[in-house]
């Protein structure tokens, strides 16, 4: 028994010691994990995971790291990163049904393929530097070709359009990047559990591609300490937003499908991250719903929240706080083990119909025209139903109510843009650029140098049903190196981003709120914005199986028909020889033929023809030719013998 | 349309003399009926046979709303023509902008232009015809004094240019060539007049405009140092100091009192003259393009936007000619070489070649340098086509017994109807590719050159013949 006590005890201090490292050590880094989850009105359901970390800031910043990820650390300090945003996207955020007008969707609606942004503090001069080498380091950490963005017609830095105002600000992005596991698996290794333990272990392949949906994301930002001699802390924020239908086998349509954690992604929560601070998940029950249960108050009526007659619940929720149009159910997963796994369940008992808060426009972009020689770009924006309830919000000083909106947009330098034929039709009539158009700033694109962009400020009024804004273009020809290699695919325009900037999105909790990265990122207000669609531009190709065909077809033509000109040009001298060999030929032969044409251009001609130039000097030319013509025969004889000798 | 009014000019070249002003205006009324009655339906400015980089109307009012908007006209590499000319016309484009369809004012600014070029080559082809007639009169081949024979070249080559089926397209399908044509002309018609100043500016203009007419240095040289066309020097000295015909009052018999042993005299003081001015005009045209491009980035921007787009052939979008699709396909690497092939060695091989054989006929040297300038121009149009056609109708009398004219005719007109067909199934069909198009410009780039070849070589011919006749003359 002593004996077992004795082998326990160094293992004790082992652990302890080992616990201290763990936690003790790294005082102010944190991590965190969060998942939401969230029913949608169309049968599907919303899982938004959520990790922050946290590092402080620090003399030694960089040098010793517990939690937070060396690379981004790293990252950070080599190219002196201030704020970037990587996302990898996968479908399209459906704005109608799954929200325009919150904090989720205005933060994790990304467009398709990869959307890279970052602002730099570095001086102007270096600001695209730092951007080819970030684009460079990203690439190789995220396993994705990130480095197509440091050609300078793949990106621009956006004024104001974007809504970060900063002159340091680049954005790129790649709307044909496939993403896939590959890219999940480096975005993982970030996380201080990686994917074997706690909210992370979710995260099955096959059921996370499997979704309607899905966004990585990956935010950082530095805080600048205050402090003189301490470096800034650095802001990671990971967020995963997949959006699964879940299987249903209920016959009814009307009915919402019932799903648990375990449905949705085939695996359990077997306890939280042992290294993160807090691990929670939420279930964010929104409209009818939330509006239904307002007015509740007691404890008997809670406990009625998550068991009525709508639904149920499989497990209790820690905390239940309300929000001004939803119910959000805080579960704290620490108290999950082995033998009791966190497999949070919905069950409908009703079917239940309810409808997200939307944009106050929503916006499409379309092509127009037929052809590959032109067409033109139309974004296309139609009030919402939640319209009306927003407007009056922003007044101008006539009165007027209206209601803002900025286009960012990009445009590959294959687009050549007219941009003096930006039309805007606000309800199908045309409007003048000073009615509507508040600001503009183009930039125009260089021919395989950069791209263009667009940026726009509009000012439509309130009771707005439709604006249309179109821009004719000119599609470009390529050199046959410059195509991909799918070429008759089509070319990408990368998505145009609208932003409302007087309208901001956040979750207004009535209850004050333990310390949640997530909920507290919900809270702040943030700019309502949506992506339009990529589209696809069809371009002319070329024939790729030319170039010898149409060099030697071209050259050949060129050649014969300069040389068929200047035999033209030089076919009467020949004839004039030709007579007078021939008319010389009848009276002598051979050499003396020469010297008698010599003495005939010298004795004859003074008698023949006096106008023409004096014989004297013609003879003498032509003696001189022939000596030029001689020594140059000569001169090539002796430089062929040279070299044939020399070899 | 177009192609049956071009045909009736054709059947009308047997008796314009007195139909030359209904002609002319009827072609007027045939431009201002497709301006105004047929506005946007046609889609003519974007057409590649009508205006390329260089000459559209729309990206020049492109290049005027950059520049309202106070950025540099040629930022987004859509504008590459002069910045005079989007200051003459740039706020002609800019109601364009405001309303749809009011394009009108460009337009009439190109009637007027196609209408001044036509005058300026009627008294061209008149100046050369009383040469001609005098010239031929001097070497006694023509004993009689009515002209009979002889056709009136400049009411051809006049009414040539206006109902050419090329002209009227560029001038309703917002192209600014005729404004590129309407420089050459000045130039040639100064020269013609010898009004040196007339012909610098004229010469300065088209150059600053396109470049390439920059080859008609040489033309007007000759044609102010030696004047009009005449026939070989030789023969014509040789016949002159026969004394076969004397006591005329043309500018070359000015000269009857020189030396019989000399050259024909070249006036070196209307030469220098003509450099002076040239100078002089080139220097003004820099100040005033470096004042209105001085926030743009200066001079230095605009020989990039400009000259330099021409010669290196940066757009790659279809025209008639075969260079876009050359350097499409050609390898990237070679390309810095096949430039100077292209651009240096034809101007070196074929300019001075036709300056040597053809100084004694300066306009017609003119003439095969525009040919010539078209078929090698990297963005040529149908509108370098229309001023060399009507510049080869003043030569009817000289180049009446030309070889294979019917042929090239044919080929011309062939090559123009099916490039539209080509195009249609290329770009917009998608059934045809590329070669269709390439091998069509390639037949074109053909015709232009059997075209020049032919005229040089009816030219040199008749040249010989009138050597023969003048022989046969001072043998009697």
């Amino acid at each position: 028994m002593a004996c077992l006590v004795r082998s326990w005890i160094p293992l004790l201090f082992l652990q302890s010691f080992l616990v201290a490292i763990a936690f003790g050590s790294n005082e102010g880094e944190e991590f965190s994990e969060e998942l939401l989850l969230k029913p949608l009105p169309d049968r599907k359901v919303l899982a938004h995971f959520h990790f922050e970390n946290r590092a402080p800031p620090s003399n030694s910043h960089g040098r010793n790291h517990h939690l937070f990820p060396k690379a981004i650390s790293q990252l950070v300090q080599k190219f002196r990163v201030k704020e970037m945003e990587l996302s990898f996207t996968q479908g399209r955020w459906n704005h109608e049904h799954w929200g325009g007008f919150d904090p989720l969707s205005s933060m994790n609606a990304k467009p398709v393929g990869v959307e890279l942004w970052a602002v730099f503090d570095v001086p102007q001069s270096q600001v695209d530097i730092s951007w080819k080498n970030l684009t460079h380091a990203l690439s190789g950490l995220f396993c994705a070709s990130i480095n197509f963005l440091e050609s300078s017609t793949s990106y621009a830095a956006p004024t104001w359009g974007f809504g970060t105002n900063s002159d340091k600000l680049r954005y790129g992005s790649l709307p044909r990047e496939a993403v896939c596991t590959e890219n999940l698996t480096p975005w993982l290794k970030l996380l201080p559990c990686r994917d074997k333990d706690g909210i992370s272990a979710l995260m099955n392949r096959p059921s996370v591609y499997r979704g309607f949906y899905h966004s990585q994301r990956l935010h950082l930002s530095t805080v600048e300490s205050g402090q003189e001699g301490l470096g800034s802390g650095i802001v990671l924020e990971q967020t995963l937003t997949v959006v699964i239908q879940p299987e249903t086998t209920s016959v009814e349509t009307n009915m919402q499908p019932s799903w648990s954690l375990s449905s949705l992604f085939g695996r359990k929560v077997v306890g939280s991250c042992v290294l993160a601070k807090s691990s929670n998940v939420y279930l964010q029950l929104e409209g009818r719903l939330g509006h239904e249960s307002k007015n509740v108050d007691t404890e008997i009526e809670a406990h009625k929240l998550w068991m009525n007659s709508d639904f149920d619940l499989s497990l209790k929720p820690d905390r239940v706080i309300r929000e001004s149009s939803s119910l959000l159910f805080i579960f704290d997963i620490d108290k999950s083990s082995d033998s009791e796994p966190f497999d949070l369940g919905l069950t409908w008992k009703l079917p239940s119909k309810w409808s997200c808060e939307q944009a106050p426009l929503h916006a499409s972009r379309f092509l127009m025209g037929s052809g590959n020689e032109r067409g033109a770009i139309a974004i296309l924006l139609k009030a919402t139903e939640s319209q009306e309830k927003l407007s009056g919000r922003n007044l101008t000083t006539d009165g007027r109510c209206t209601i803002k909106a900025n286009i960012f947009q990009i445009f590959p330098w294959y687009i050549k843009v007219y941009y003096h034929t930006l039309q805007i039709f606000v309800d199908q009539q045309q409007k003048t650029d000073s009615e509507v158009l508040k600001k503009i700033n183009v930039s125009p694109s260089t021919d395989k140098v950069s791209s263009g962009m667009l940026e726009m400020m509009l000012e439509l009024p309130c009771e707005v049903k439709s604006a249309a804004i179109s821009i004719e273009y000119d599609k470009g020809f390529l050199h046959i190196d410059e195509y991909p290699p799918d070429a008759n695919q089509g070319f990408d325009i990368p998505s145009a981003l609208i932003s409302f900037p007087s309208h901001h999105a956040s979750l207004d909790f009535q209850e004050e709120l333990s310390k949640s990265p997530l909920l507290s990122s919900f809270k702040e207000k943030s700019l309502v914005r949506s992506y339009t669609e990529v589209l696809l531009v069809p371009l002319t190709t070329p024939d790729f199986s030319m170039p010898y065909n149409v060099i030697t077809i071209t050259c050949t033509i060129f050649a014969l028909y300069f040389g068929s000109l200047l035999n033209v040009l030089r076919r009467r001298i020949g004839e004039e020889e030709r007579f007078l060999k021939s008319q010389a030929g009848k009276k002598r032969g051979g050499l003396k033929q020469l010297l008698s044409r010599l003495t005939a251009k010298i004795r004859g001609r003074p008698i023949e023809a006096p106008s023409s130039e004096s014989p004297a000097a013609e003879s003498s030319f032509l003696s001189s030719k022939l000596i030029f013509k001689i020594i140059l025969v000569a001169g090539a004889a002796a430089a062929w013998q040279y070299f044939s000798t020399d070899k | 349309m177009a192609d049956v009014g071009g045909d009736m000019a054709e059947k009308e070249l047997e008796k314009p003399t007195y139909g030359f002003w209904i002609w002319a205006m009827a072609s007027v009324i045939l431009r201002l009926f497709f301006i105004f009655y047929f506005p946007e339906n046609f889609k003519l400015s974007s057409r590649p046979e009508v205006s390329t980089p260089l000459t559209s109307v729309r990206r020049l009012a492109e290049g005027y709303w950059l520049k309202q908007s106070s950025m540099s006209p040629y930022a987004g590499s859509m504008y590459h023509g002069s910045p005079l000319l989007l200051s003459v016309l740039g706020p002609l484009t800019s109601q364009w902008i405001e309303g749809q369809s009011s394009h009108h004012l460009c337009s009439l600014v190109f009637v007027f232009a196609d209408i001044l070029s036509a005058l300026l080559l009627r008294a061209i082809g008149q100046k050369l015809q009383k040469t001609y007639s005098m010239n031929l009169k001097r070497l006694g081949v023509l004993r009689s004094s009515g002209d009979r024979g002889i056709l009136p070249c400049g009411d051809i080559a006049a009414l040539v240019y206006l109902w050419n089926p090329y002209t009227i397209l560029s001038c309703v399908g917002l192209s600014t060539s005729p404004i590129e044509n309407l420089a050459v002309i000045v130039s040639l018609y100064g020269a013609v007049t010898r009004r040196v100043p007339l012909a610098a500016f004229g010469l300065i203009t088209a150059t600053h405009l396109s470049l390439y007419p920059a080859s008609l240095a040489i033309p007007l040289i000759l044609l102010l140092g030696y004047g009009l066309d005449a026939h070989p020097l030789k023969n014509f000295l040789h016949t002159r100091d026969r004394g076969v015909e004397t006591g005329s009052t043309s500018d070359v018999s000015k000269q009857d009192k020189l030396t019989r042993t000399t050259q024909l005299p070249f006036l070196w003081r209307t030469v220098l003259h003509f450099v002076f001015w040239v100078l002089v005009l080139s220097i003004c045209v820099l100040v005033l393009c470096s004042l209105s491009l001085k926030q743009y980035g200066g001079l230095e921007e605009m020989f990039k936007r400009t000259y330099s787009f021409i010669l290196n052939i940066e757009d790659l979008s279809p025209n008639i000619g075969v260079f876009w699709y050359f350097f499409a396909e050609a390898f990237e690497s070679s390309r810095n070489y096949l430039l100077i092939v292209f651009n240096l060695y034809i101007l070196l091989t074929s300019l001075p070649p036709l300056a040597f054989r053809f100084k004694h006929r300066p306009c017609f040297l003119a003439f095969a340098y525009l040919v010539m300038s078209s078929i090698i121009k990297s963005y040529p149009s149908g509108g370098d086509a229309a001023l060399y056609l009507s510049l080869w109708a003043l030569f009817v009398n000289e180049l009446s017994d030309m070889n294979n004219l019917f042929f090239i005719l044919c080929g011309h007109i062939g090559v123009s109807l099916l490039s539209p067909v080509v195009h249609n199934i290329w770009i917009w069909r998608g059934t045809g590719n590329a070669n269709f198009y390439y091998g069509n410009a390639m037949g074109y780039v053909c015709f232009q050159f059997m075209f020049v070849e032919e005229s040089v070589n009816a030219m040199l011919d008749h040249d010989k013949a009138l050597e023969k006749a003048t022989g046969k003359m001072t043998k009697n």
